[in-house]
């Protein structure tokens, strides 16, 4: 017999014959790692639904008009959420109005003017690192420096601002992969017809590149918007009196809301249904807002 | 020949990093001709194509010795203007490469980043440039759609409109058909006699028969070197050199 064929049949077993029907060990091995990460890949979708029947389960009772769109009462127990509702949507648009420039200029800079060399390499080390700075430091370092140092006191300025600095490596990132993605030869055709590289930019590059900019941008408030420590010092209040008039009011924000009602208000366990109902709005934001990115990408890819 | 020299290549060498690729070329281009390059893969006819409007320019750690001349001017001379040269030398890629953007916009490109503004001229040019490329007839009636939804044959007739509608002096032509059928490759070929009443044309060919049909000129190029240039025909017919005679009969290639 060929050596191979030694060697087949010593892997496949004894019972292996060659016959149709009969399947060797290898086939069986085969099949039962396709299904623990068949399982691994059910688990992981089936959480989100897990998490989201969860908070459906306690929470619906508390969702009706008047908690949506009128301000709380009586020690939170009672009335709405929405100087919290407000709250968060001044702070997400002020973040990404915030990082959207600046994260786009600097991928802009990064994949199309950096020459490569140590000031590169310092850059990028600098923006991947602050991705991985804890949201609680980037709270720690709004207050001391957003808060204190620039004086914005409490405010939506410095709460936006502190979030703008978390976004902005998400943004950074998704321009990039978007700029990459832009083919090199709609550049040379571009500079081959005595444009210069900003106008090529300008007119090819970034309106090519531009869904997945946007993608990167409600990417980035969604996260935004859901980020309790970052405002925790340095924009949101546990109660404020009336709607926030300019930037540097202070505000009541959905995260903090429901922190604050779990674990400091004065009627944890009579308000437990308004934590959950909050979560359920803030948690069907951010799904809205990813399901919009993802719907307009599935949309984006059929047209091409 | 009377003609007039268009570009004069002197004592040109060019290096990606360590490596040279091209060696010691001296070659003469004249005015209103098809100049063809021909050669086997890697033998430097690209690098020297892209050389004349100095797209090598955009990647990193590549060097050049020598002179490139347009009308006596050497391009590489530190003052001169890169824009401007890709005005008078214009380029047409390898593969089709349209913007995603209308066939209109495509060809009006070039006219609006060098400043044209006037809508009305804009169009009489997109028009005319239109008809050289022999496209007009068949996208008169949507030029307001995208470009991608040319076939190959046209979108490539579509950089072609849109080199032309700068008015260059020079037209770089890389392998202009190498990614299309024999039918849209017999167009182009057909524009390329057309062309070259007005332009001076420099096409790099990996076909040579390709070559001899569509150039006055050709100039064999192996492993960085110029071998051998001559009048097409004779070149094709009589080579002086053994070298070009075993490439045209397909010897090595």
């Amino acid at each position: 017999m060929s050596v191979i064929k030694q060697a087949n049949r010593e892997i496949a077993g004894p019972e292996s014959t060659g016959r149709p029907g009969l399947k060797s060990r290898r086939a069986w091995t085969q099949k039962t790692v396709f299904l623990l990460f068949r399982l691994a890949a059910y688990i992981n979708g089936a959480a989100l639904f897990v998490i989201i029947y969860f908070l459906v389960v306690r929470g619906w009772r508390a969702i009706n008009w008047t908690f949506l769109t009128q301000p709380p009462l009586d020690s939170m127990t009672k009335g709405g959420i929405l100087p919290c509702i407000v709250g968060t949507l001044c702070l997400s648009l002020g973040a990404i109005l915030a990082a959207l420039p600046i994260g786009v200029a600097s991928a802009i800079y990064l994949h199309e003017y950096a020459r490569p060399g140590r000031f590169l390499q310092l850059v990028r080390l600098g923006i991947n690192n602050l991705a991985g700075v804890p949201s609680v430091v980037f709270g720690l370092f709004g207050l001391a420096f957003f808060v204190v140092f620039l004086k914005f006191g409490v405010s939506i300025l410095a709460g936006a601002l502190t979030l703008a600095l978390m976004t902005l490596p998400v943004i950074i990132g998704a321009t990039e992969e978007a700029l990459k993605a832009v083919p090199d030869t709609y550049r040379e055709a571009s500079l081959g017809l005595g444009a210069t590289k900003w106008q090529t930019i300008y007119r090819v590059v970034l309106p090519a590149a531009l869904p997945g900019i946007l993608t990167g941008a409600i990417l980035g408030i969604s996260r935004a918007a859901g980020e309790t420590a970052p405002i925790m010092f340095t924009a949101a209040v546990f109660f404020s009196p009336s709607m926030p008039k300019s930037i540097f009011d202070e505000v009541m924000a959905l995260p903090y809301h429901i922190y604050v009602l779990a674990t400091a208000g004065t009627e944890i366990a009579a308000t437990r249904h308004l934590q959950y109902g909050t979560a359920l709005v803030l948690i069907v934001m951010v799904l809205g807002l990813n399901l919009s990115v993802i719907i307009y990408r599935a949309r984006l890819r059929k047209r091409r | 020949m009377d003609t007039p020299v268009k570009v004069t290549i002197e004592n040109f060498n060019f290096y990606y990093g360590r490596v040279q690729a091209l060696h010691q070329i001296n070659i003469n281009f004249f005015s209103r001709q098809v100049t063809a390059l021909i050669g086997p893969s890697g033998c430097g006819k690209s690098t020297l194509l892209r050389c004349l409007n100095r797209m090598n320019d955009l990647i990193p750690y590549t060097r050049t010795e020598g002179k490139v001349l347009l009308d006596g001017q050497d391009i590489y001379h530190p003052d001169l203007d890169v824009v401007s040269l890709r005005l008078r030398v214009g380029m047409v890629f390898q593969k089709p490469n349209p913007f995603p953007k209308t066939i209109f916009d495509n060809v009006a490109y070039g006219l609006r980043v060098n400043g044209l503004r006037d809508r009305t001229k804009i169009k009489e040019n997109v028009e005319k440039t239109l008809h050289q490329a022999a496209l007009w007839d068949e996208v008169k009636d949507r030029l307001h759609e995208s470009a991608l939804s040319l076939s190959g044959g046209q979108q490539q007739r579509l950089c072609i409109a849109r080199a032309l509608a700068v008015e260059p002096e020079v037209l770089l032509m890389d392998e202009p058909a190498s990614a299309l059928d024999p039918i849209a490759t017999q167009k182009i070929e057909e524009l390329v006699h057309e062309l070259k009443m007005s332009y001076t044309i420099i096409i790099v060919t990996h076909n040579m028969q390709q070559a001899a049909r569509v150039s006055d000129i050709t100039a064999f190029f192996y492993l960085g070197k110029l071998i051998e240039i001559g009048v097409t025909d004779t070149l094709f017919t009589r080579p002086a050199l053994k070298q070009t005679q075993d490439y045209i009969t397909g010897r090595f290639g």
